[in-house]
């Protein structure tokens, strides 16, 4: 009896999740050109001050534990494994950022180490509860995107 | 009046946070303990991507550092003595004690775990000092082997690498096929992990010096261990600590002792030969 609930709440949730996931870009059907990534992967804008939280949550983005960003200066320890972000909106256009956070391998080459936010090219052995899944989903990755492009020079 | 202090102490950490990005450097410090000077730097071996190793000590904070250098208030020595103790401690059918055998540990092990690990040739298969002393309780002293982790085998193998502090590390990859778990090994520490993506190589050498959010990432040297960590506010073993690095890769973790993690073992190993066993070191 127990279990027929959990069955039935677990169907929920999977129909849920399907739906959201159609709206979306499919990992794997990302397009990349010219180190940019054209479409947004939700096919909607980014929210800004959504992405600000998934950039700091260490369970989401984690991107201070490589990157400065001076006007989070309130948020403690800010890693340097990757250049200062101060100014990263006025460097790439938000295609070209949108191409970073998907997959920065793209961008800077199979030897960069920062991971790729919605991507399927990941490393052996993966956890098993993880397999098949992304960092973020497409619409974290949309925020996150419109939260540095406002970090300008 | 206490608030502003707070304030003040809260600006000197948001401060360091950032400021810490400017030095990027392990530490110009020397480490002595107990009048012994403790080789933190040497020369890498032939093959070594690096051209120096340093020890993770020159890595932590001043606070950290001076910890380990007073091994009165090093928190590890009380490992040190309660291995004194199980050395001393008859266990199993045969009635036998580490002391039994092996004497004084102070001569008969003295240097001994900076070789380590060791080929076995029984097992076929290299073995650390953690393996070795299962050897000796299930074959010498009717005993179990211990459970990975448990207090007994922390204490005990740091008793044991004690006996080297000091003594710079080297391992013999002539010995059976050694070399060939060491090439496993380097395969798996430039091999990338989990859903993170990374490999060994990516936070402990092209990362090397830098910081990922506080930790300041030092080359992953496992000349400490068992070492006193102060975050978990007890000893971690090796092999503890690697299957730490690799879960944070969000990858399936290897068992304890597992071949994966053995050959690891070897081959990580070596690229600390020339530095001091500093068992008990103290990290953050
Ligand atoms: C494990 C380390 C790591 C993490 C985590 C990480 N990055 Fe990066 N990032 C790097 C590195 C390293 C570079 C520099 C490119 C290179 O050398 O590979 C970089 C480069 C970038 C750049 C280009 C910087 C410039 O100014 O030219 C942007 C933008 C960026 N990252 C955004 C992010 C965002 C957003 C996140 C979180 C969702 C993130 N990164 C998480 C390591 C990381
Ligand atoms: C995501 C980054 C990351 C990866 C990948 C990683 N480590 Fe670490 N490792 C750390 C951090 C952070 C520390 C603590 C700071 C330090 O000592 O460098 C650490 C510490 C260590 C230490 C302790 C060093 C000391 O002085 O006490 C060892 C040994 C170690 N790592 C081995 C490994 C091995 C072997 C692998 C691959 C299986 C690995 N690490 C992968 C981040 C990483």
């Amino acid at each position: 009896m127990q279990a027929g609930k959990v069955i039935v709440v677990a169907a929920t949730l999977s129909v849920l999740a399907g739906a959201a996931w159609a709206a979306d870009t499919a990992p794997t059907d990302v397009k990349f050109v010219d180190n940019a990534v054209s479409q947004s992967l939700t096919g909607k804008p980014g929210d800004a001050a959504e992405g600000a939280k998934v950039f700091v949550d260490r369970k989401l983005g984690n991107c201070l534990a490589c990157h400065q960003v001076s006007a989070l200066k309130k948020e403690l320890f800010h890693g340097d494994v990757g250049p200062s972000l101060d100014g990263a909106g006025s460097r790439w256009k938000p295609e070209e950022l949108r191409a970073i956070v998907t997959d920065s391998k793209h961008v800077f080459g199979p030897d960069t180490v920062m991971p790729g936010f919605y991507s399927l090219n990941v490393g052996v052995n993966v956890r098993k509860d993880l397999v098949g899944k992304t960092i973020l989903t497409a619409e974290q990755v949309e925020d996150v995107v419109a939260y540095v492009a406002t970090l300008k020079e | 009046m206490k608030k502003t202090v707070l304030a003040i102490a809260g600006a000197a950490i948001i401060t360091t946070g950032l400021a810490a990005v400017a030095y990027s450097d392990p530490v110009d410090d020397k480490l002595v303990i107990d009048g012994l000077e403790m080789i933190t730097k040497a020369p890498a071996p032939e093959g070594h991507p690096f051209d120096t190793v340093y020890s993770g000590w020159l890595f932590r904070e001043p606070e950290t550092r001076a910890l380990e250098a007073d091994s009165f208030a090093n928190p590890g020595m009380l490992y040190v003595e309660r291995g004194q103790d199980i050395w001393n401690t008859v266990d199993g059918t045969k009635g036998k004690s580490c002391a039994s055998c092996h004497n004084d540990a102070a001569e008969t092990m003295k240097g001994i775990a900076a070789h380590y690990p060791k080929w076995n040739a029984d097992a076929k298969r290299p073995i650390n000092i953690e393996l070795q002393i299962d050897k000796c309780r299930t074959e010498n002293m009717g005993a179990e082997p211990y459970k990975f982790d448990a207090a007994d085998q922390k204490a005990l193998t740091t008793y044991i690498k004690y006996q080297s502090f000091g003594a710079p590390v080297s391992v013999d990859l002539k010995q059976g096929d050694m070399q060939s778990w060491w090439d496993k090994g380097k395969t798996e520490y430039y091999t990338r992990t989990g859903q993170l993506n990374l490999a060994c190589a990516s936070c402990h050498e092209a990362s090397m010096g830098k910081h990922i959010r506080a930790d300041h990432l030092s080359q992953g040297q496992v000349n400490g261990f068992p070492t006193y960590r102060l975050k978990q506010a007890d000893m971690v073993s090796l092999h503890n600590r690697m299957r730490g690095c690799i879960r944070d890769t969000r990858a399936e973790i290897p068992k304890a002792f597992s071949d994966e993690l053995m050959a690891l073992e070897v081959y990580v190993t070596w690229r600390g030969t020339g530095l001091s066993v500093e068992t008990p070191a103290v990290r953050q």
